[in-house]
């Protein structure tokens, strides 16, 4: 080695009181048995493997009853994929009219749709927020019908998935500027403005989302004008898209601290209005700061559309617990909370990798 | 004169209207949602009153810690749900902060296993609803576990079964209970303030290393002496099983259980992530002059990585711990009454939406607020001096 690095004596001299000591790399063994605490660790997780893996094969394959038509089979067995098989339609659809179903179906299909093709940061732009708009006007139309031939079905009997990924995207969509006005407010010089969305920002924050969702369910009634009486569906909306304005205005909040007050203040220099400044230098730089966080509140979102049970709504959640009532089987529950959480799993993890991708993405081209 | 056109122009008039006209939209629709409360109020013949409060309440309460039965007030059964609301968020705070700091030590261990596991846990818990898990628990506790004749035994004297968990709990025998409690009292706040890095250094600067054990010492004696001049008796009380059902010691019911296992095993996950973020904010060159002193590694993670850490740590902290007691509104799910669950059921016997709603945002504000305050105040005690 020594006779590749040594041109000079002064070279090899630097080169050796440089180089690190050789590295000692612990290898398989070292990693597994290296100390008393790595081999307590490594036989604890092979005995704890040992002793669960053949049990929950047993009961999630071997035992498992996968097609039977009547609940009495799944007494005394494994799990109950039966179970998910015979009931899938009214968890994933909720108490929708049977013949009708194809309808929730398509907007499944809408939203993953719409929702893979809102990717690629490349395709980000007034076009796509069109398209969005006009996605939700289609699914509204084709849950609700009463248009173009379609049957209507009021909101009560909306159910499943769709209601969970409509409340979910909508509330969103919807508090996104609620949001942006919120953050720009409490940045803002003027007392009163900052005042109110403090105010505004805080009690939010400090509600539980259950607590804003009963209130909603109950209060709206009493707060509106006799005529206006609010379906669950909306009520829930409302409480909702108020919840995640004070939650996504804490993340807007948190880009625009990032944008230095150079730009804004070279934006005065040029004499452009606050207004401008605002819709075409700041805001611009401190969504685009905030976009990884931002899909983690899309998470967040999902996640919390599970608490709607309160008011009534038919959602993912409540129409799996629908489906458990069924006394003709044996309440498989942790079959069915299992698959339900997978579908959560699912929806909330591609997210968050999505998020990770594009922290890494956006990091690198658009960075200061 | 000016004109009024640069009137418009000047930026200080501007703001003004800006904001008057900001205020008058925001009092207009508050007016007019009072306006629309009235009408309705009235037109449903109801009125706002909060005398309601002392009346008797007239519906049970299945678990509460202090004394409650359904003759007592209103107001009483609000504090009994407080009360409940604040006992699971305490324990859940504690057991998971615990339990959180493991699963990040875990998550940054070489051990492959190790690493796996906790990594698998935390994005399976992060990614799934909480009310989804809770659920889960609770109808596993109910269903799955053994019925009380067959009750599954952990360790001697913890029982669980579909009754719930029965823990052995010990009674305090004597006329002296709260001289007892005090002394317990005493010692909890010792211990807190050997915690609390700001009085450990007062205390060990003025009764040097051996400071925080002399206290410690000091409280051990009031609570002993205590004990053996009113001929105390602390005797223990183990749940056994009379008939089919356990008596003695301590029984928590499924719900409460389950509530405590649910959040527990959620708010873990969230909370190791926020110890892993501050322990990796930690430089790496920590580690290794620690190493180079001759610290074993416990001790360079206790003496050094940690205080670092915990500057990172803290503002995150404070608001999962936040996130921690909203989240125990989830309770309604199980059927644990908590303060959410019974204003419920309150605002259904009373018919007062308004006045049981506004009672109980207030309550949560207070202690969203108050959290929040105690965690500023820890926040700046551990907070590098002089500000950033």
């Amino acid at each position: 080695m020594s006779a590749v690095i040594s041109s000079s004596p002064i070279a090899s001299g630097l080169r050796s009181s440089i180089l690190p000591p050789p590295a000692k790399t612990p290898g398989i063994r070292g990693i597994f048995f290296g100390t008393l605490v790595s081999s307590f660790f490594t036989i604890l997780g092979i005995a704890v493997i040992l002793t669960l893996l053949p049990r929950v094969l047993d009961w999630a394959v071997f035992d498992a009853v996968w097609r039977v038509d009547n609940g009495m089979a799944c007494r005394e067995a494994g799990a109950c994929w039966a179970f998910i098989a015979a009931k899938s339609r009214l968890i994933l659809f909720g108490i929708y009219p049977l013949e009708e179903q194809w309808r929730p179906q398509i907007v499944i299909t809408i939203f993953l749709v719409m929702a893979l093709a809102s990717l690629p940061p490349r395709l980000w732009g007034r076009r796509l927020v069109v398209a969005w708009a006009i996605t939700f006007l289609v699914v509204i139309v084709l849950m609700g019908g009463g248009l173009f031939g379609l049957s209507a079905v009021p909101t009560s009997a909306w159910g499943g998935l769709p209601v969970t990924l409509l409340l979910a995207s909508l509330s969103l969509v919807l508090a996104f500027p609620m949001s942006i006005a919120l953050a720009v407010g409490r940045r803002s010089n003027l007392p009163i403005a900052r005042y109110l969305s403090i105010g505004l920002i805080e009690i939010i924050r400090g509600t539980p989302l259950l607590s804003l969702l009963f209130v909603a369910s109950i209060l709206m009634p009493l707060f509106l004008p006799d005529g206006w009486s609010p379906d669950k569906l909306m009520r829930a909306l409302v409480a909702l898209t108020i919840f995640s304005a004070a939650y996504l205005a804490e993340v807007v909040r948190g880009g625009l601290q990032d944008v230095s007050d150079g730009q804004s203040e070279a934006a005065r220099a040029l004499g452009i209005s606050w207004f401008t400044t605002m819709r075409k230098i700041v805001i611009p730089q401190a969504l685009r700061k905030v976009i990884p966080p931002l899909t983690n509140t899309l998470i967040v979102m999902i996640k919390n559309t599970s608490l709607v049970f309160v008011v009534g709504l038919f959602d993912l959640l409540s129409s799996t617990r629908a489906a458990l009532a069924d006394p003709n089987w044996p309440s498989p529950f942790a079959e069915a909370y299992l698959f339900i959480g997978f579908i959560y799993f699912a929806l909330c993890f591609s997210t968050s990798l999505y998020s990770a991708w594009l922290e890494k993405y956006l990091g690198t081209p658009f960075s200061r | 004169m000016r004109s009024l056109r640069t009137l418009w122009y000047d930026t200080r008039i501007r703001a003004g209207v800006l904001q008057l006209v900001l205020a008058g939209l925001v009092v207009g629709t508050i007016w007019w949602l009072i306006n629309n409360t009235i009408t309705n109020l009235a037109a449903r013949g109801m009125n706002v009153s909060f005398a309601f409060f002392s009346q008797a309440a007239r519906f049970p309460i299945s678990e509460h810690v202090l004394d409650y039965n359904p003759s007592d007030s209103f107001a009483w059964a609000f504090v009994i749900g407080l009360i409940n609301t604040l006992l699971v968020s305490a324990v859940v705070i504690v057991l998971s902060t615990i339990a959180g700091f493991l699963l990040a030590l875990a998550r940054r261990s070489r051990h492959p296993l190790l690493t796996g596991a906790a990594k698998t846990y935390i994005e399976v818990i992060r990614n799934t609803p909480l009310v989804v898990h809770l659920l889960f628990w609770y109808l596993l506790l109910i269903t799955a576990l053994p019925n009380t004749r067959h009750a599954f035994q952990p360790l001697p004297h913890l029982f669980l079964s579909t009754r719930g968990v029965f823990l052995p709990a010990f009674t305090i025998e004597g006329q002296a209970g709260w001289w007892l409690l005090s002394a317990l009292f005493a010692a909890a706040l010792c211990v807190l303030a050997t915690i609390i890095p700001a009085y450990r250094n007062r205390i060990a600067r003025h009764a040097g290393p051996v400071g925080p054990f002399a206290v410690i010492a000091a409280a051990a004696t009031l609570f002993f002496g205590a004990w053996l001049a009113e001929g105390l008796s602390l005797s223990p009380d183990l749940p056994e099983l009379r008939g089919l059902n356990y008596r003695g010691g301590i029984q928590l019911t499924p719900e409460f259980s389950a509530l405590i296992l649910g959040l527990v095993v959620y708010k873990t996950a969230f909370i190791a992530e926020i110890f892993r973020g501050g322990l990796n904010a930690v430089g790496h060159g920590q580690w290794e002059a620690g190493r180079a002193i001759g610290l074993k590694d416990r001790d360079t993670l206790r003496l050094i990585i940690l205080p670092q850490a915990l500057r990172v740590i803290v503002p995150p902290m404070a608001s999962q711990y936040l996130t921690a007691v909203k989240n125990t509104t989830v309770a309604l799910a199980v059927g644990y009454p908590d303060l959410s669950g019974i204003v419920g059921t309150v605002i259904n016997q009373s018919g007062r939406a308004l006045e049981g709603f506004s009672v109980m945002i207030v309550i949560y504000l207070v202690i969203s607020l108050s959290v929040a305050g105690f965690m500023n105040w820890y926040n700046g005690h551990v907070a590098l001096k002089g500000g950033r």
